[in-house]
Order: structure tokens, then sequence, then C-alpha cells
């Protein structure tokens, strides 16, 4: 027992034990999803998520000592996020007759996702601390955190209502595209990076390199705008 | 390989520090997303020049397969941030199912209101 014990105590300490488990709990999720018929409910992401969550509650494991592991995964979003720039160039000539639609759905999904957020919380009686951690929830994590932190909310209150956005936009996607009869990639992609950020452009690198593509590139408008209108967005609630 | 990948973090370091000495409210790895646009831009505008003098991953298609290989495994990238949020559960189990419900209205309806903006706008300009 002791023995175990010291075992234990010592693989806590290195990264090895977590990233492996990430990685493992991913495989099996990702190969699920391949049994699922790639079934947006069994999105490998989400699933994932609460295998490692149980795995971390039932050995009383730490948040931190996870990403000490996890944070070789983890660092790989900046890297991906700048080698989103291949495939948009690659398909510049369609990026660029896309413009004008790309401009339009990019001012009315940010305001529709600020906007819906906000009056839905009204309705729903959330109090102001939360509504405002919830404005920029469609922006990816860091953007959000930033803007909230700014407005003097929660930042982590924040992550959490992005993270969530996310996993309920990648889920929703494919389906509301279908009941829509949205066959256009380029718009499915676009819907989706706009409104659920990364998890929404990994979801439609998943679908099409052309849904990816324009995922990227609404993901990247739509932080930017976000930052901008959100205060301006809150100053209505006083 | 590590010649793509040292020119993808570089433009992720450049985006990063002008990020932070501007005060942008854009993530540097966005800024360096378009630093590396850039850099594909010029490249082929100079191709018999860059051909010669850049390392060879770099104009042979091996920068492109890196990216493409990273952005494979984009979901993956996003397992560690989300189990994060199994530890703040008790945040959202006071807000109820509220929570849950404002957000699951507000991520559809956006996702409705930008796929048929830009349907509508990319039929109009078909039209023309």
């Amino acid at each position: 027992m002791n023995g175990d014990f010291a075992l234990w105590v010592y693989l806590t300490h290195t990264p090895l034990l977590w990233l492996t488990v990430t990685l493992l709990a991913y495989a099996v999720a990702d190969r699920l999803f391949q049994a699922a018929g790639r079934h947006p409910a069994a999105n490998p992401v989400i699933h994932s998520i609460w295998m490692i969550g149980l795995l971390l509650t039932l050995t009383g494991t730490p948040y931190p000592a996870y990403f000490q592991g996890a944070q070789f995964v983890h660092f790989l979003l900046g890297p991906a996020t700048v080698a989103l720039a291949v495939p948009l160039y690659e398909r510049r000539a369609t990026v660029t007759r896309a413009l004008l639609p790309m401009l339009a759905a990019l001012l009315v999904g940010c305001v529709t996702a600020m906007a819906s957020a906000l009056a839905f919380a009204t309705l729903a009686g959330i109090p102001y601390e939360v509504m405002l951690a919830m404005a920029p929830k469609s922006v990816t994590t860091g953007v959000a955190m930033g803007i909230v932190e700014a407005l003097g909310g929660d930042p982590t209150l924040a992550a959490v209502l992005v993270m969530l956005t996310g996993m309920a936009g990648a889920v929703i996607v494919t389906p509301l595209m279908r009941l829509l009869r949205v066959e256009d990639m380029r718009a499915r992609g676009f819907a989706a990076g706009l409104a659920a950020h990364g998890l929404g452009t990994a979801r439609a690198f998943q679908v099409s390199e052309v849904a990816g593509t324009f995922a990227g590139i609404a993901m990247g408008l739509n932080a930017f705008l976000t930052a901008i209108l959100v205060p301006v967005a809150v100053s209505f609630l006083r | 390989m590590i010649v793509s990948l040292t020119v993808i973090l570089l433009a992720q370091l450049a985006g990063e520090v002008a990020a932070r000495a501007a005060g942008l409210p854009v993530p540097g790895p966005v800024i360096g997303m378009a630093l590396l646009l850039v850099f594909l831009v010029l490249r082929d505008r100079a191709r018999p020049v860059s051909n010669r003098w850049l390392p060879p991953p770099l104009v042979d298609g091996g920068l492109e397969d890196a990216s493409k290989g990273l952005l494979a495994h984009l979901s993956i990238m996003f397992v560690p941030a989300g189990v994060g949020i199994v530890g703040k559960l008790d945040v959202l189990a006071s807000h109820g199912l509220a929570l849950a419900l404002v957000l699951v209205l507000s991520v559809t309806l956006t996702l409705t209101a930008t796929v048929l903006t830009f349907v509508a706008v990319s039929r109009l300009m078909d039209r023309r």
C-alpha cells in the first residue's frame, strides 16, 4: 500500500500522467464519435471533458495539478490559431468573393449574440454581475475574460460561460443548419465560428475545410467587434 | 517541420508583442495569423527569390502541411481549458437551469441570424 502511494505521489508530480490521461480520454471519445457516425451529440471534446473531470474528482486531484500535464496540449491553441492563415490564404479567392456576406453576417451575428444574451438574461432574472460576464460569451476565452475584467465583472465566470456556449454551439450547429436547410458551407462555418468561437471552428473543420476556414475568419472578426461593442451594450443596462 | 513550427511560433510571438505593446483588444495569436498571412502573400509575390533564399520547408508545402496538421487536431486543444469548468460547476449551480437555458437560446438565435444573413446577402449578390 505504501509503495502504491509513493508511486502515486511520484506520478502526480510529473506532467506525464495527466498529459497521457488527456490524450487517452480524447482517443476514447474520438473513437466513440466515429462509432456514432460523427453525430454532433457525441462531440469528443465534451465527452473527454466530463471523463477527465470525473477522474479528477474521484482522485481528489486539484485542477492546477492536472493542468501541469495538460498545458502542453493547451499551449498548441496559439500556434493552431496562427495556422488558420494557411487555409485562409489557400482559399483567398473564395473568401474575397464572400466579403460582403461576411461583413453583414458579422454585424448581425455580433449584435444578436450580445443582445439576445442580455435580453434573455434580463427575462430570466439573472443578476447584473452574471449578465456582465455573459455579454461576450460568443468570443474566444482570452478576449472574453479581458472584456469582462475591464468592465469590473468576474473573468473566471466569463471563461466558464464562454466554454459552455462553445460546447452548446458545437452540438447545435449541424442539426440546426439541416433544419434551416442551409447547405452553403461558407455560411454554416461562418455562423459556427461567430456564435461558438474556437469550439465552433473545431466542429466546422470536422465537417469541411471550407466551413473551417470561414469559421476561423468569423472567430477573429467577432473577437474584434465584440471587444468594441460590449462596453456600449452594457452601458444600456445601467 | 522544425522550420515551419519556428515560423508559426515567430508569428505568434510577434503577435503577442504587438497586442501587448499597442494594448489591442485582439489576442496575440489572431495578430500572428494576420502576420503569417502577410508572409504567405509576400512569399508568393516574390516567388523566384523566395525559392532561392528561404529554407525549403517554407516554399515546398512543408509549412502548409504543418499548419493543417495542427488544425486537424484543433478539437483536443480545448480539452484542458474545458476541464477547468468542472471545478466551477458550483458557480453555475447557484444560478441554476436559467443560465443554461439562456446560453442555449442565445447561441441558437445567433447561429440562425448569422447564417441567414450570410445566405441572404450572398443570394442578393449572385442575382446581380
